[in-house]
């Protein structure tokens, strides 16, 4: 009797110790996320339920009632929907195709992985340069096509402009996300794709039945970060055209930007509030979606 | 059935090389441009960034790889003549190096936290830090401002570098590659009586090296090309990294500006000779979202 209570003491105990040990490793993390991101994020959450930073009255969902009904705000969420849809699943559907096509036996292959890869370094003012070169009215790809006899194409003020922008995207993430394919296809268990080949199965058989499959953290993961990555195409996006570019291109980060130029905290507040809430509600979604694929192939 | 084979590595071959080439096309252009002179950019390029100032200008735009006359004047320009552009590189170094370093070793403590112990609070929190991370820096920038204003830190290096350091990317990719570490190996210390600091620094930190080293080149690439941070938290211009003043270069100096993107290009691709094999290695482990 003694004895299970003093166990279930020294439980608790190491428990308890555990707790702490836990907390000193996650502490200055944890205290610099906390000062940096999150109480400043409970302002802004503040913020967009008030009246103005002066009069600072409570308004509740007033703010983002005039935000729903803002048209510049729903063209800037339509737009990125768009694009993110758009570039999210090509971008991981294609790097899945290069890095299949680097599993075969060619020569050359690290050099091709190092080639693939190489956007990552090429500084942001470069590549807007270079875009400038290839797309303007006057550029290259309209020299190209002419040769061609097609007509030049307005590339940045028409709605081909989501393309360009579209393959600057893919252009600078397609190695990267390559790689962690690449990755993700070496982990798959040799013995069963030797089967597979011992039973005749097809290529096609062979990559939707086993590989896809064995993928598919990594899909989700290269998902999550391609995602990450859709956003930050702003920084280029906004470099080549400017503060008001055309309409297609006018994204959520244009519109949070311009607002916070014009200082109105409470728009601004409301918006990324919005944005957080759509974040949360698709991470989560994500995460259900890999306990739901990932079950079978776990460990 | 042999033949078939050849033919297909053959075209597998050839499509690999068309792609590799558009993919090297923008790094290759950069470097050769840098080593033209003003005239010669001006003749190539004038047609679109029209510049005011006389001299030949090429009808159409010329993509030109190889210049007439390998030329250093640009070098030259930007880092004897004027020293704003060295005095920028250096602040460069000064902002994203203690970002790097202290990002992944706050990182890798939080990692091991998140490894060593499990519980519905602790997956609660990583959970946020995957929401924080996917954060358009649009929607922290308000809450950055903030709270650089409060801290007094806004126009000093500080605002851009601790919410550098603070930022949970490197946290959630080393959380998921620590958990690939064998269970066994750290209770295995633990009976042979290792505190936890030393299971950490004995054994988790050697098992992923690899990781470690390629969240490194990651985070750096990341700052080393910021452009939104330093525009609103550092207005004071002479404070600012190479990044956002190579992208105010103005149309008269676009040669000088493949030069110095090419000098400012030099320590990512460093980095990535150096380390790619890190880098694919320390992804190759890192494993699914939730792990």
């Amino acid at each position: 009797m003694v004895t299970q209570m003093s166990k279930r003491k020294a439980k608790s105990r190491d428990r308890w110790n555990d707790f702490l040990q836990s907390l000193c490793f996650l502490s200055p993390s944890l205290l610099g996320v906390a000062v940096f991101f999150i109480v400043p994020f409970g302002v802004v959450v503040y913020y967009s339920l008030i009246d103005g930073v002066g009069s600072r009255s409570f308004v509740g969902l007033d703010n983002f009632t005039r935000l729903f009904q803002n048209s510049a705000f729903l063209m800037a969420g339509r737009n990125t929907l768009r694009f993110s849809v758009l570039a999210v699943p090509l971008a991981v559907v294609l790097a899945i195709v290069l890095a299949l096509l680097l599993e075969a036996r060619i020569p050359l292959k690290s050099q091709f992985r190092t080639f693939f890869l190489s956007p990552m370094m090429v500084p942001v003012a470069s590549v807007v340069l270079i875009w400038q070169v290839l797309f303007n009215f006057n550029g290259t790809v309209n020299e190209f096509l002419r040769l061609f006899g097609a007509d030049k194409i307005d590339w940045f003020q028409s709605e081909y402009s989501l393309i360009v922008v579209l393959i600057l995207f893919l252009w600078k993430n397609l190695g990267y996300n390559m790689i962690l394919f690449m990755a993700g296809l070496a982990n798959i268990p040799r013995e069963l794709l030797e089967v597979a080949d011992v039973e005749g199965a097809s290529e096609w058989y062979k990559f939707f039945a086993i590989k896809l499959r064995y993928l598919s953290p990594t899909v989700l993961f290269v998902t999550i970060l391609s995602l990450i990555n859709s956003f930050k195409v702003f920084r280029e996006v906004y470099l080549l055209t400017g503060d008001y570019p055309y309409e297609e291109l006018y994204m959520l980060q244009h519109f949070m930007n311009n607002t916070f130029k014009s200082l109105d905290y409470q728009k601004l507040s409301a918006a990324a509030v919005v944005m957080a809430v759509v974040m949360v509600v698709l991470i989560a979604l994500l995460f259900k979606a890999e306990d739901w694929f990932g079950k079978d192939v776990e460990g | 059935m042999r033949k078939k084979r050849y033919f297909s590595r053959g075209v597998t071959f050839l499509l690999c090389l068309v792609f590799a080439v558009a993919f090297l096309l923008p790094t290759v252009l950069t470097i050769t441009n840098s080593f033209m002179s003003e005239a010669e950019i001006k003749s190539n390029y004038g047609m679109i960034f029209s510049t005011t100032t006389g001299g030949y200008v090429s009808k159409t735009v010329n993509l030109k790889f190889i210049p007439d006359k390998v030329s250093f004047s640009q070098y030259i320009t930007g880092l004897i003549k004027s020293p704003e552009y060295l005095l920028k590189y250096w602040n460069s170094i000064l902002l994203v190096v203690p970002i790097v370093i202290f990002q992944v070793a706050v990182a890798s403590v939080a990692a091991y936290s998140f490894t060593r112990w499990r519980g519905k609070l602790r997956s609660g929190i990583f959970f946020f830090y995957v929401i924080l991370m996917l954060m358009p820096y649009q929607v922290t920038l308000v809450p950055n401002y903030l709270v650089s204003d409060w801290l007094g830190i806004l126009n000093t290096r500080w605002s851009i570098i601790l919410p550098g350091i603070f930022a949970p990317f490197s946290v959630f990719l080393l959380t998921k590659f620590m958990r690939r570490i064998p269970y066994s190996l750290i209770e295995s210390a633990k009976v042979d009586g290792a505190g936890e600091w030393q299971i950490f620094t004995k054994i988790c930190l050697p098992q992923c090296r690899s990781a470690l080293y390629s969240i490194a080149i990651l985070v750096f690439i990341d700052y080393w090309n910021m452009v939104e941070q330093p525009l609103i938290l550092l207005q004071d211009a002479d404070a600012q990294p190479l990044s956002v003043f190579l992208s105010s270069i103005n149309a008269g100096e676009i040669g000088l500006a493949f030069a110095m993107a090419t000098v400012y290009m030099i320590p990512s691709l460093l980095l990535f000779l150096h380390g790619e094999e890190y880098l694919v290695e320390g992804i190759a482990n890192s494993g699914s979202v939730k792990g």
